[in-house]
């Protein structure tokens, strides 16, 4: 246990942990020592000096080692000769800190002052303007009136794109670095730094293209000026006019939560808009951060694109219909099915949809399925995190094994706490077929051809195994570690390479101890366990819904909700087919019955995320034209085919999903919402600690303990198709799904749909860097730019998921240069 | 023994060639520590001397030697020759003069705290200087005096030399390990101190070029020898850069001691047309200005009687003002010098001398005010014990000063 100190603040007392600093320890007593740098989540710098206090410590005699006391018999206190900044200065025991006299209250005068002498003042036109910590702390501070000669004040450039997502405006900047260390101490993206010195110091950005992060609208947040403004949200509304929503972002089986701010637009007809997406803490989650997907791409809900009435095929063309005469006809389609009927639903679902879907098939007697390219959801649910578990809470003595995974570009806020615990000391063992942003902070790498994913796995985990070569055998430091972690994702693997992996993981955890098939004291240690990198937001909880992966998209009555197979080029065969959707996507288009569903900030559910942490949202805005929940749909075919269930709220169909559902027993909606205190303390009136991120006051969602059971089975690997290229598929988060494309901010940041070779292959495809080719695989052609990748093994071409060329797993592939194409 | 301690090359002639040093007993000193003495014993010989820093701080430096963290390895040497303070010129002449005796000195700093690698951080204009020591170095090297284990011990060391880009922060010691690491030359938090967190966050003694230039004597003839030049207050002898209004400017090596008077006028020639002295300034830019009354004349230099004129004695860099200049012009060519180098790193030294620049060329233009005078003080005393690092708080000294003590200066104002 860490030491306490007991320190006096302004006359308050309080005790603290070792080694915290005098500004963290003033929050917790409520006390706020104004910060303009400093972020509780970077290391302190002290330079703005706005933290200035009067620090007195006790007087000890110099060789009795006692403390000196006045005649009242309190101890002697001694005041340094110059204030101190609170904000790089931990507490010592019995500490005075004094921040109410005047000599402290003068100091932060005077550096209010001279920061808004060289500041515009602009407020008024200022997206910060009324979320600003420095127009807050103005109106604390400074002297309200300038002594200084405004034709003096130094100019400086505005509206500056530092890339296609941030601007910088150089007038309102204060030099505090807290984005240029955002980016290189959380982000690992070292791409903006200072450029020339003294009054002159600017941001630039030093990459190309510019500001290029995944990362980069945090730093709109953690600004304490406008400076720092978003592409999305500049020009957009003032911060007095928004509310708010709390929300999860949809883009990845992380879950991070995020506070979506709207406000009503005349120009939108009066309808709710989302004016921005705001991280919402959640420490054991997202903590205070998003990636830009989660930020920019939320765009699709509003797309004039969406599906706003039900559609039947009449003399073979989709028209619109009233609800009434679209559910009678798929009604009396999915009833006279019987076991011909395959419900196919995908991971973008929340958990009630998913329930009703699942409780309307098998009252039909038909059979469900989910689409996705990966597998191990059940034993994610068996294997997976302890209760309790926090990827903060790993450091030295644990271990980390990212398996097939590029996890920067599948879950970014995974990335970057794997990478803060590899930074603590945590053994990070990255094992991927090519080097990703990951293997930067990996204390081991291991290599493997694109097949070995699961051999690779089972080698770790095998004690009979050691790497003669090298003499070292990573398995002991997976079987010694205090608690071990293992994330799996699909890096070029289909539905049986990951199914095979998925075992061998889950096998790995069994096997060295860190979990078990029997349901005990070490089943569901904490900060154990199998995390699935999913490539959709609730896959896990589709899972527990009881969804299973299949391939074969026959049957009499195709029922897809929330999937486009044949968008992604997979063979469907049917001869009835509803497809329930927010866009008139392609298999839609094929469909005889099109349903318009609402998106997910129109309505209110829970999704489980890969760490199986059930989760809330809630209702943003209003639902566009006529489109009803997917629960509600369900509900409402089930009413007319004689299935009962809930239909009016999900809150109604939780508590049956919460009763029947392994391990979701015990939960409710109520204990999903509660919250308990985190650190840091952020908030709405305290903004220049932490930034404009926002405070959960909606709930910090519950994990879900896992099941043992079964010991996991192992599957062979399948064989790698014999071809001199073999594509294949990787996830990429910048993609050209239907969930990103609207959210046009984005789009100078979407890649063409490429196809990324290695060079040497290149050459002997005769490619060169950016040409347009034709990849041809199975009979079918499309057209890929070709990027070169030095990483990429030879032999081997990756083709990103969700950008014109979906692979189901490893493929011998042709490519066709352009003259050919031509010809 | 000659005339000259540090700039031996005025009494030898080519002690800048490795010949000439070694007859004149170059590098036995360090063969002395390294065959037969415990780096702690070095460290201790260095205490007993009571010598102390010559860039500016004055703290002894075998008492810095002797905070070196001893379970933190390995250990670091940095030798600060990015001598930018305005008035400072001292660290160049032995350089270019006297560089082996200079390099010896670094070598056995490195002995005694264990270093095996030292660098010598040149300011970017001294990129000739840093060219000629590397050849001194190679020398030195190739005549097995630095390298693999010199001497026949397993002690091994190599010195570097590192090149700044001309900035006057990278003099503050932190930022100077920062530029060494590649960074960009911004100064740290202290504490920690480079002894316990130094360079690559290792226990790292930086030491001014002509502090290490005293070692090797320091060495060859003992403490009680060196502790007996000087004053009681301050050991030893000084390199004075003496420049301004006086007859023969340039470096003085004289005894801690020596009055203000023998040096200006003794040495210096007294002031150009035999002029009245008005002011001096003793540490550069970085200067409180003294009032040149005959008792501060006849104060002897070392830190604690300078320290009696409400002054420091710093880097030794004795500025003489006559009775043509004005103190509205000093403070206006330190303004605009500080303004300059201000690194931005802190809110005070970079906005605050921005405005102090506008203010004080509004008064030497003569277009200011009386309360442009008090602003001016005003945005000094804002400045004031507010800055991240010492050179912030150097940029004030010559403004409040002046102001205080020669306020008829700065009331030449139109109104």
């Amino acid at each position: 246990m860490t030491k306490q100190v007991t320190l006096t603040i302004d006359g308050q007392t309080v005790t603290v942990p070792e080694g915290t600093l005098i500004v963290d320890a003033a929050k917790k007593i409520g006390i706020d020592i104004p910060v303009f740098c400093y972020h509780p989540k970077m290391e302190p710098v002290g330079m703005c000096r706005m933290c200035l206090v009067d620090i007195g410590r006790p007087v000890f005699d110099r060789t009795t080692r006692e403390p000196v006391l006045e005649k009242d018999g309190n101890p002697k206190i001694q005041f340094g000769p110059k204030l101190e900044t609170a904000c790089t200065m931990p507490v010592s025991e019995g500490m005075v800190v004094v921040g109410m006299s005047e000599k402290v209250q003068t100091a932060r005068n005077d550096i209010v002052e001279l920061l808004l002498t060289s500041h515009p003042l602009d407020c008024p036109v200022c997206d910060k303007g009324g979320e600003c910590p420095l127009q807050n702390l103005t109106l604390a501070y400074g002297p309200g009136e300038s002594r200084f000669i405004f034709d003096e004040k130094q100019h400086a450039a505005k509206n500056l794109p530092l890339g296609d997502l941030i601007f910088l405006d150089r007038e309102r900047c204060i030099q505090c670095a807290r984005c240029i260390r955002f980016q290189d101490e959380i982000a690992g993206d070292a791409v903006l730094e200072f450029y020339n010195r003294g009054r002159r110091t600017d941001i630039i950005t030093n990459s190309e293209p510019g500001f290029d992060s995944y990362w980069s609208g945090n730093t709109t947040d953690i600004c304490p000026v406008g400076a720092l403004t978003s592409a999305d949200f500049r020009f957009g509304a003032r911060p007095w006019e928004l509310k708010a929503a709390a929300s999860l972002c949809t883009h990845c089986a992380v879950g991070c939560n995020l506070t979506y701010n709207t406000r009503r637009e005349a120009k939108s007809g009066g309808e709710v808009v989302i004016k921005r997406a705001m991280p919402r803490q959640n420490e054991q989650v997202n903590e205070l951060w998003i990636c830009d997907k989660g930020r920019f791409a939320y765009h699709f809900a509003e797309s004039d694109d969406r599906l706003t009435q039900p559609l039947i095929r009449k003399n073979g063309e989709l028209v619109p219909a009233s609800w009434e005469e679209a559910l009678t006809l798929a009604a009396e389609k999915l009833a006279g099915a019987k076991s011909g009927l395959l419900t196919l639903v995908s991971g973008r679902l929340p958990n009630e949809d998913l329930f009703n879907l699942r409780v309307l098939t098998e009252g039909l007697g038909g059979k469900t399925g989910l689409y996705t390219h990966m597998a191990g959801g059940d034993l994610v649910a068996q294997f997976g995190l302890g209760e309790g578990s926090n990827l903060a809470a790993l450091g030295k003595g644990d271990a980390i094994v990212v398996v097939a995974s590029d996890l920067e570009e599948e879950a970014p806020l995974w990335w970057l706490r794997i990478k803060q615990a590899a930074e603590r000391g945590a053994a990070l063992i990255v094992a991927n077929p090519r080097e990703t942003k990951l293997d930067r902070y990996a204390t081991h790498r291991v290599r493997y051809a694109y097949g070995e994913e699961t051999n690779v796995v089972a080698r770790i985990g095998d004690p009979g195994y050691k790497e003669a070569d090298r003499g070292s055998w990573i398995g002991d430091l997976v079987y010694k570690a205090s608690n071990l972690v293992v994330f799996f994702g699909s890096e070029g693997l289909g539905l049986d390479g990951s199914t095979a992996l998925a075992a061998a993981c889950a096998k790995l955890l069994v096997d060295t101890n860190h979990t078990s098939t029997t349901l005990s004291a070490s089943t569901g240690k904490a900060n154990n366990g199998l995390v699935g990198v999913w490539p959709r937001v609730n896959e896990q909880g589709a899972w527990d819904m009881g969804f299973r992966p299949v391939s074969d998209l026959h049957a009499d009555v195709l029922y897809i909700v929330a999937a486009d197979p044949v968008g992604d080029g997979a063979a469907v065969n049917a001869k009835f087919t509803i497809v329930q959707e927010l866009f008139l996507t392609e298999t839609a288009k094929q469909a005889d019955v099109v349903l318009p569903a609402q998106a997910q900030v129109e309505r209110e559910g829970t999704f489980t995320s890969g760490e199986r942490r059930v989760q809330r949202f809630y209702p943003v805005t209003s639902p566009k034209g006529e489109s009803w929940a997917d629960f509600k749909i369900a509900a409402q075919i089930g009413a007319k085919v004689g299935v009962e269930l809930k239909g009016r709220f999900p809150s109604l169909v939780f508590p049956l999903l919460a009763q029947e559902v392994a391990g979701y027993e015990g939960l409710s909606y109520q204990k999903l919402a509660e919250v308990s205190e985190q650190w840091p303390i952020v908030g709405r009136e305290d903004l220049y600690y932490g930034g404009t991120g926002y405070k959960n006051e909606q709930g910090l969602g519950m994990q879900l303990a896992p099941q043992g059971g079964e010991a996991p089975q192992c599957t062979e690997a399948p064989k790698m198709p014999g071809a001199n290229l073999v594509a294949v598929p990787v996830t990429s988060l910048y993609d050209r799904g239907t969930m990103i494309t609207p959210s046009k901010v984005l789009h100078p940041r979407l890649p063409e749909p490429f196809i990324a070779l290695n060079p040497a292959d290149a050459e002997k495809e005769m490619a060169a860097e950016g040409m347009t080719v034709k990849v041809g695989v199975n009979g079918t052609s499309v057209a890929l730019v070709v990027k070169f990748d030095r990483y990429v093994p030879a032999g081997f071409a990756l083709i990103p998921r969700s950008m014109g060329m979906d692979l189901d797993g490893p493929v011998g592939i042709k490519i066709q240069i352009a003259e050919n194409v031509a010809a | 023994m000659g005339n000259y301690i540090l700039l031996r090359h005025r009494d030898i002639p080519e002690i800048n060639k490795l010949d000439v040093y070694q007859k004149n007993a170059g590098f036995k000193a360090f063969k002395k520590v390294v065959t037969s003495m415990k780096p702690a014993e070095v460290t201790d010989v260095v205490k007993a001397s009571g010598l102390r820093g010559r860039g500016g701080a004055g703290f002894p430096t075998g008492v810095k030697w002797s905070f070196m963290d001893k379970d933190n390895w390995p250990h670091y040497v940095v030798a600060n020759a990015d001598e930018s303070e305005p008035g400072t010129f001292k660290d160049r002449e032995i350089m270019e003069s006297n560089p082996f005796q200079f390099i010896e000195g670094v070598a056995i700093a490195s002995f005694a705290v264990g270093a095996n690698a030292a660098y010598i951080y040149c300011r970017g204009e001294f990129w000739q200087v840093a060219h000629f020591l590397d050849q001194k170095i190679a020398e030195a090297e190739a005549a097995g005096l630095l390298g693999e284990n010199l001497f026949g011990t397993d002690y091994s060391l190599k010195i570097y030399t590192h090149l700044g880009a001309g900035a006057y922060i990278c003099g503050e010691e932190t930022a100077l390990l920062e530029s060494v690491e590649g960074k960009r030359g911004q100064p740290r938090l202290r504490p920690p101190f480079p002894p316990s967190y130094g360079l690559y966050g290792k226990p790292t003694v930086v030491n001014n070029v002509e502090t290490l230039t005293n070692v090797p004597l320091i060495i060859t003839e003992g403490a009680d020898w060196y502790k007996a030049l000087g004053t009681a207050d301050t050991a030893g002898v000084k390199i004075f850069s003496l420049s301004g209004r006086v007859k023969y400017p340039g470096n003085y090596e004289l005894p801690f001691g020596t009055t203000f008077r023998q040096l200006i006028y003794k040495h210096g020639g007294g002031i150009i047309d035999d002029r009245p002295i008005k002011a001096i300034m003793a540490a550069g830019a970085s200067s409180s200005v003294i009032p040149a009354t005959d008792a501060a004349l006849d104060t002897p230099m070392d830190y604690g009687s300078v320290r009696t004129l409400k002054a420091d004695l710093g880097s030794a860099s004795v500025i003489v003002i006559d009775d043509t200049v004005s103190m509205d012009w000093v403070v206006n060519k330190t303004i605009h010098f500080f303004k300059h180098e201000s690194c931005g790193k802190c809110t005070p030294c970079r906005d605050g001398n921005y405005w102090m620049q506008h203010i004080i060329e509004r008064i030497h233009s003569g277009e200011g005010t009386a309360e442009d005078v008090e602003l001016l003080n005003s945005v000094a005393k804002q400045i004031q014990n507010k800055c991240l690092c010492a050179l912030g708080e150097f940029s004030i000294q010559a403004v409040m000063t002046s102001i205080e003590r020669f306020p008829q200066d700065f009331q030449r104002s139109n109104v």
